[in-house]
């Protein structure tokens, strides 16, 4: 579904982030770790075509991104930032958002953000503000909001970090059987390995900039591709 | 001696004109404000500081520039505008516009930067995007616009010398205060300054009033959503 080579993004001339090469399949979860400012979130920008690469290139179902329409392409894809980020509007005007966008009508909206407020758990909330949800409630409508949209593409950058760590591990649950009963491919970024196990079926290791191991959570912690992946992964919570 | 008739036409020239110019301004400044918010090229800065000087632009000098331009003998005499109320309007534009542009950029710059991506990530498009975000900044861009009707109403200097106080024809409440006042008759030019003031007021109570509705909630949203996660980050 998604092929990355010799990919290289550069800020202010100097690179943040270079993948040799880096495969994903349809239907499959990779997770992401590596130290902040590592360039994990810079990788899923660029897969959203947020930012654009200056080498290199990523192919989507065999087609490379510079070659699709801007807008077609976006519109696979949904994003989930670390903060909620939501609009100063009701929690289902939120959720309903993408749909807008998009020129859904409005029994369809309605009925799909029904759905997706249902499943993450916020139906209740449909009526009140952005600014009146607790963390993990902001956290479960921006998730919401994502999911609605139903993209072949879910990109998570670090979307529990601010959670407590109940809050955090019922949401990756809810998550993770999300994902599975759904089919989507997703790519998630995380600090925890023991979430990425959890969640993904591989894992990619980014250190200082660079793509430095992709693997299975056994193969990366039995044999990890090299000495800073080691150091790494002993600092990591597991 | 201003009789009611004349006053009443006084008070809605001042109001059409300033109303015009603020409009214009709206229009020029808030697509200009969004670019120079959003915009990342080389200059932008230079641009952003040159606006930043235009909204503390002396009216006097504004008149006089506007004047040369549209004098009979000027680039723009053929236009036959100088002395009509379509003068005054253009020189209130320059007064106003880099008022309502320089307060559209801050107001957009005061937004969470992620705020874009977000909303692209979401699939809008570049038009939805930017409605949004105006849509989230609707408080400080509805003070951009008192601020840029606020520099109009208030001003003589360009209105006198582009309109030229026309009995009649171009005279607004700042200029026949000005002529009353220069006369001697300060209880007509306090009759008048008042008459602008609560015109003033009023229409500030109204935009007020608009933007307050919302305050509340406003305040809430940032608090719990956009600064929170920020301070989280």
């Amino acid at each position: 579904m998604i092929q990355i080579s010799d990919l290289v993004v550069q800020r202010n001339g100097l690179d943040v982030l270079r993948v040799d090469s880096l495969d994903l399949q349809r239907g499959e979860t990779l997770t992401v770790v590596g130290p902040n400012g590592a360039g994990k979130s810079t990788l899923l920008l660029a897969l959203a075509r947020l930012v654009w690469p200056s080498h290199g290139d990523i192919l989507y179902d065999g087609k490379s991104l510079k070659d699709w329409d801007e807008l077609v392409y976006r519109r696979k894809v949904s994003f989930v930032f670390q903060a909620p980020l939501l609009m100063d509007m009701t929690v289902e005007q939120n959720v309903a958002l993408g749909l807008k966008f998009r020129g859904i009508q409005k029994e369809e909206t309605r009925a799909r953000a029904g759905k997706w407020m249902k499943q993450l758990g916020v139906e209740s909330l449909s009526k009140r503000r952005a600014g009146q949800l607790s963390g993990g409630e902001a956290q479960r409508v921006s998730l919401a909001r994502a999911l609605v949209l139903e993209p072949e593409l879910l990109l998570l950058d670090e979307p529990f970090s601010a959670l407590d760590p109940p809050t955090r591990a019922k949401l990756l649950d809810d998550l993770s059987a999300l994902l599975t009963e759904n089919q989507r491919t997703a790519v998630f970024v995380t600090h925890n390995l023991g979430e990425a196990a959890k969640l993904s079926h591989r894992i990619a290791v980014i250190v200082g900039g660079v793509l430095r191991q992709v693997g299975t959570a056994r193969q990366i912690k039995s044999q990890p591709a090299d000495e800073t992946v080691a150091a790494f992964l002993h600092e990591l919570p597991q | 001696m201003l009789f009611d008739s004349e006053i009443w036409q006084i008070t809605a020239l001042s109001l059409q004109v300033s109303a015009a110019a603020t409009i214009i301004s709206l229009l020029i400044g808030l697509p200009l404000g969004t670019w120079l918010a959003l915009g990342n090229f080389r200059g932008r800065s230079f641009i952003l500081s040159i606006i930043n000087t235009g909204m503390a632009l002396p009216p006097v000098v504004v008149g006089l520039v506007v004047a040369i331009m549209l004098w009979r003998s000027g680039p723009l005499g053929g236009l036959r505008l100088i002395y009509t109320p379509a003068a005054i309007i253009i020189a209130q534009t320059v007064i106003a516009a880099p008022v309502v542009t320089g307060l559209t950029a801050a107001a957009l710059e005061a937004l969470d930067p992620r705020l874009q991506q977000q909303l692209l990530g979401l699939g809008a498009s570049r038009t939805q995007m930017i409605w949004y975000l105006w849509r989230e900044a609707r408080l400080p861009l509805l003070a951009a616009l008192m601020a840029g009707f606020g520099s109009v109403i208030s001003e003589v200097g360009a209105s006198m010398m582009v309109g030229g106080n026309i009995r009649g024809q171009t005279r607004v409440l700042t200029t026949a205060i000005v002529l009353e006042t220069s006369k001697g008759e300060f209880g007509q030019a306090l009759a008048l300054s008042t008459l602008l003031l609560i015109l003033t007021y009023l229409i500030n109570l109204a935009l007020t009033w608009i933007q307050q509705r919302g305050r509340k909630v406003d305040y809430q949203s940032r608090k719990g959503t956009l600064s929170a996660s920020r301070k989280r980050s």
